[in-house]
């Protein structure tokens, strides 16, 4: 790109106020990246099934992992399982940020949600939203079915 | 390349646009309201199981009301997040060789993952728990 320098550009993300608003426009980027490299894990979860009960075996171990089942042993067992829990409790809560932020941008899309207040509540309550649904999800897998 | 004496918008003024975007911007939003309907069913359907070992996924999958919505979400789920990761691409890599690999590289990837799941999926239907 051919630009002039000393030609002022608009004014970029260093100058403005941090506001829920772009909290919420950044996670959305950041989230759906993430969710984009978990798609591996669906596809992994429906070639395993489809290959045989040994693949499957290998899957479930890494998935019961990222859902802390299991009682780590030792130092490193705590900090995988630290690991194991953060991803996968980060990847429920990017599924849930990145549909109630993909919401909040079909409603702008049609026009509506742009007056200060109204956009800043809303963009807040993605965020409370999806925290609320990610325990509320957590709590199912973990405690729902009497397991 | 010299410098030239114009502003950067003197420079695209009259090229119209890519008439590409309107498109892409268009299916972005479809395929995410189609990846929002079935993935809601997926959830749904994942905390309704009453286990996740291979035999009940593979029973489950075996039903057409299942394959089929599911076929469908790996199909919406890999058009939508293609389009998005290379959005973020598109702003964040400014060099037009490195760009055209990256974007090439999750084209690529995206198909060979919808792929990959779309096959098993066929594998699980047709021969069921047998395999």
């Amino acid at each position: 790109m051919h630009r002039n320098p000393s030609r002022p550009l608009s004014p970029h993300l260093s100058i403005w106020r941090w506001g829920p608003h772009m909290l919420v426009s950044i996670l959305h980027r950041v989230t759906g990246s993430g969710l984009a490299l978990a798609a591996a894990l669906l596809v992994w979860w429906l070639v395993a099934a489809a290959t045989g009960a040994e693949a499957y075996a290998t899957f479930t171990s890494v998935m019961g992992w990222l859902t802390g089942t299991g009682a780590p042993e030792g130092a490193v067992g705590w900090i995988l399982y630290a690991i194991g829990v953060i991803i996968g409790v980060g990847l429920v809560w990017a599924f849930f940020q990145h549909t109630l932020s993909g919401l909040r941008h079909f409603v702008m899309d049609i026009g509506a949600g742009y007056e200060l207040r109204t956009n800043r509540t809303w963009a807040v309550m993605t965020i409370v939203g999806s925290l609320l649904l990610t325990a509320l999800f957590w709590a199912w897998i973990l405690f729902g079915r009497g397991a | 390349m010299s410098a030239k004496m114009e502003t950067a918008l003197k420079q695209v003024r009259g090229l119209g646009s890519a008439r590409e975007g309107a498109r892409h911007w268009w299916h972005e939003r479809v395929s995410a309201l189609a990846s929002l309907i079935l993935s809601g069913w997926f959830i749904v359907s994942l905390l309704r199981l009453p286990a996740y070992d291979r035999g009940t996924i593979v029973e489950w999958l075996g039903s057409p009301l299942a394959a089929v919505p599911m076929a469908l979400l790996v199909i919406t789920t890999f058009w939508h997040l293609k389009m998005g990761v290379i959005v973020v691409i598109e702003d964040y890599v400014h060099e037009e060789g490195s760009k055209l690999f990256w974007v090439t590289l999750v084209n690529f990837l995206a198909i060979l993952g919808a792929g990959l799941a779309l096959f098993a999926l066929f594998k699980i239907a047709v021969t069921g728990s047998a395999a």
